[in-house]
């Protein structure tokens, strides 16, 4: 085991050490990445950022003033262009759009949520939720159902967002409501017949205040309930960084073939060490490469462009993930090529694909299904998926798809290179 | 004396084409046992099997007792390797250099940290062993890369040819240093296409061509193949007719024999000074210039035109 990490670290050594590596594992997706937030207009307070259209059926059973107001809201000035929101009567056939991939999302209002939120003679119920994504709702009428396709994570993230930030307002109306009415009757200056008329008086007010929506616009709110806004460069840096760490599992993957062609590989073959523990240790090292490129990446963005990532446990551990699944394809790689050229022709293809798959240029939630599904044989896409998820206020529940996708990939791929390797042997030229 | 090294029938084929064809040879304790042969003739794949890097086809070696196929391990413990060509890491310094080899043979804290430093002294380069590897001349990355295969103390070093591409005062320290080891109680196996460094340096020598071992002993014991002879090596044209001027020769007085090879006719004869002189008239009779002459007193490379009717070096 020992061994494994003395040629890991040997490896990342050698990595760091490397001029043209280095331009290409740090600064190129540094300053791509401020290339593309300049272009965005990320720096200069424009919005800008790949997403939009984004399809949403709207199902309106409540009929009354929160329920318009939500629908209101989708439909705002402010959201053109971003939601492209359509209102349907039929739950069933909303459904049916989002299966179909017509539609990212449904929001079903039930009958009775304005009811259940403006007080009824004096009495005040607990606010809308809805619950997690693609289950239905139970037949409490309180409840907002969001019925999301999961193979759009970034677009269902907006809607959530959108949703949760009217919600928060409504909730923030119906305490302040309950609050005032108290305080008007304690002081006499409205009679106990008269609270319920108050009370629907500042809830229709709320429900016209929470469709006034321009502060509902890609804001989030994290699990601590702290406002944060949801920056273009979230979608641009993870991009960017799991592009370019597909440069480095293949720069990886190609030191292998360089050893061997240097006369290190057959060295190492002929000392007591063993292919296992060379194998192994050229994984340790290009994970760890990998994952120093990443995380040094992302505290660059974080210190220099105060890009906000999300929860730092859960952002260490897709790091992790995203880095295993990545050295899979660069292991994969190795084991195919067989000189240091082709691992660097066929890397930069694969690099580049990858890139584009993963959604680092074109946000893929709106490619057809099929496409959708194809993107997912990438690291990229899993890994774009989960910081999207974490920058959009997830938290480490909310990417374990992603990270156990990633794991399974890398673990997949491994295995599948150690039957290679084994077939032909190290040595072979 | 115990052979450390046992080599019975080894053979190395790939697919039609046989690199080593059924060598056998034993190495003893303490010694120094030259592989001479030119380039292609099958030293390098040998140690290859030998240090296991190669599975033979056939045959069997052994080292120490070990089989070299089946336990390989055991015998990575016995032995250590300095390659022809370099295996170092340039972007490393010697000393990380040697720390990470180390650490391969098992080496670790105190006994890495002394086996380095005394290897550092030995190769000469411990007042620049912070340097990168890179940016050593070509004798100073030869001796680390020697130093590398001493980092264990190994039983038995093979060396395949160490001193190629490097200037004389490079090669002459590597050759001092080689002794030196032997001295200390090291054996070596060398193997090389210079005659003089297995002159130098042997105590036996092995002489290997087209993958077969040719000729095995001491100098003295090879020498004698040759006897007391000179070896005449006339180079003609490309376009002469070797054969027929060989042909004549054999019938010129004191020729022993005349063989061609490769536009090359070696003569063996007790006086070659004296038989210059008909061997000129014979090719001027016969139409066929003759480009250049050599005369080989008895040594090794005499012994190996001998053999082969060629030079080490064609």
């Amino acid at each position: 085991m020992k061994k494994l990490f003395l040629i890991g670290l040997k490896d990342v050594k050698l990595a760091f050490r490397d001029k043209a590596a280095l331009i290409l594992m740090l600064l190129a997706p540094f300053l791509l990445t401020l290339g593309l937030g300049v272009v965005t207009g990320r720096f200069s307070g424009g919005s800008s950022n790949g997403i939009s259209h984004i399809p949403v059926v709207l199902v309106n059973q409540d009929g009354k003033q929160l329920g318009n107001a939500l629908v209101a809201v989708f439909q705002s000035k402010d959201l053109n262009g971003l939601i492209d929101p359509t209102v349907s009567t039929d739950p069933a056939a909303a459904y049916k759009q989002v299966d179909g991939n017509q539609a990212v999302a449904a929001i079903v209002i039930p009958s009775g949520f304005t009811d259940s939120i403006i007080p009824i003679a004096g009495t005040f119920p607990i606010s809308g939720t809805f619950p997690s994504q693609g289950q239905t709702s139970p037949a409490k009428a309180i409840l907002i159902e969001l019925y999301s396709n999961p193979t759009a994570p970034t677009s269902v993230g907006v809607v959530k967002t959108i949703l949760d930030q009217f919600i928060s307002q409504v909730e923030v109306g119906r305490v302040g409501g309950q609050v005032a009415v108290t305080q008007l009757l304690a002081s006499g200056r409205i009679q106990v017949q008269d609270a319920q008329t108050a009370g629907q008086a500042m809830g229709a007010n709320q429900a016209s205040a929470s469709s006034q929506s321009t502060s509902i616009t890609l804001n989030n709110s994290t699990p601590s309930g702290q406002a944060v806004k949801f920056d273009v460069l979230a979608l641009l840096a993870p991009g960017m960084a799991l592009m370019f760490l597909m440069y480095t599992v293949s720069y990886g993957g190609r030191t292998l073939l360089t050893e061997r062609n240097q006369g290190t590989l057959p060295r190492l073959l002929v000392s007591p060490t063993n292919v296992t523990q060379i194998l192994g240790g050229k994984m340790i090292g290009i994970f760890l490469t990998g994952a120093a490129q990443v995380l040094i990446l992302i505290l660059g963005t974080t210190v220099l462009f105060q890009l906000q990532w999300g929860d730092p446990l859960a952002v260490l551990v897709l790091v992790l993930a995203a880095v295993f699944g990545a050295v899979g394809w660069g292991m994969l790689l190795t084991s195919i090529a067989k000189t240091p050229g082709q691992v660097s022709a066929i890397g930069s293809a694969l690099m580049l694909t990858f890139g584009i798959l993963g959604g680092t240029f074109v946000n893929m939630d709106n490619m057809p299904a099929w496409f959708r599904y194809v993107t997912k044989i990438t690291p990229n896409a899993w890994g774009v998926d989960g910081f999207t998820t974490l920058a959009l206020g997830g938290g480490l529940h909310d990417i374990l798809t992603p990270i156990l996708a990633l794991l399974s990939m890398g673990l997949l791929l491994f295995a599948v290179a150690v039957i290679l390797f084994s077939r032909r042997g190290l040595t072979e030229r | 004396m115990t052979a450390i090294l046992e080599v019975k029938e080894l053979v190395k084929k790939y697919g039609d084409f046989t690199a080593v064809n059924g060598i056998s040879f034993n190495i003893e304790e303490g010694e120094i046992f030259s592989l001479l042969g030119p380039n292609g003739a099958g030293k390098t794949t040998t140690i290859s099997m030998l240090s296991t890097l190669y599975a033979p086809t056939s045959g069997e070696a052994s080292i120490g007792g070990h089989s070299v196929t089946k336990e390989p391990m055991a015998v990575r413990n016995l032995i250590g390797v300095v390659p022809q060509e370099l295996a170092l890491y340039d972007d490393l310094s010697a000393y990380e250099n040697l720390v990470f080899w180390g650490q391969m043979y098992g080496l670790s804290g105190k006994t890495l940290k002394i086996r380095v430093d005394e290897v550092l002294e030995q190769i000469g380069l411990a007042d620049k062993a912070k340097n990168r590897v890179k940016t050593y001349s070509g004798g100073m990355k030869r001796r680390v890369n020697i130093g590398v295969g001493l980092l264990h103390q190994p039983k038995l070093l093979f060396m395949d040819e160490p001193t190629v591409g490097i200037d004389p005062q490079s090669r002459r320290a590597i050759l001092d240093s080689v002794k030196a080891l032997n001295q200390q109680g090291m054996t070596v196996l060398y193997t090389t296409h210079y005659m003089e460094e297995a002159e130098e340096l042997s105590t036996r020598v092995g002489i290997i061509d087209h993958g077969e071992l040719i000729a095995l002993g001491t100098q003295a014991e090879l020498s004698r193949r040759v006897g007391e002879n000179d070896t005449l090596v006339l180079h003609i044209d490309e376009n002469q007719n070797g054969e027929t001027l060989a042909a004549a020769i054999r019938n010129i007085h004191n020729v022993l024999k005349a063989d061609i090879t490769d536009h090359t006719v070696a003569v063996i004869t007790p006086e070659a000074e004296e038989i210059l002189a008909p061997v000129i008239t014979k090719a001027n009779e016969l139409g066929i210039k003759i480009r250049s002459v050599d005369i080989k007193e008895p040594n090794l490379e005499a012994v190996f035109l001998n053999l082969t009717g060629r030079a080490l070096r064609d």
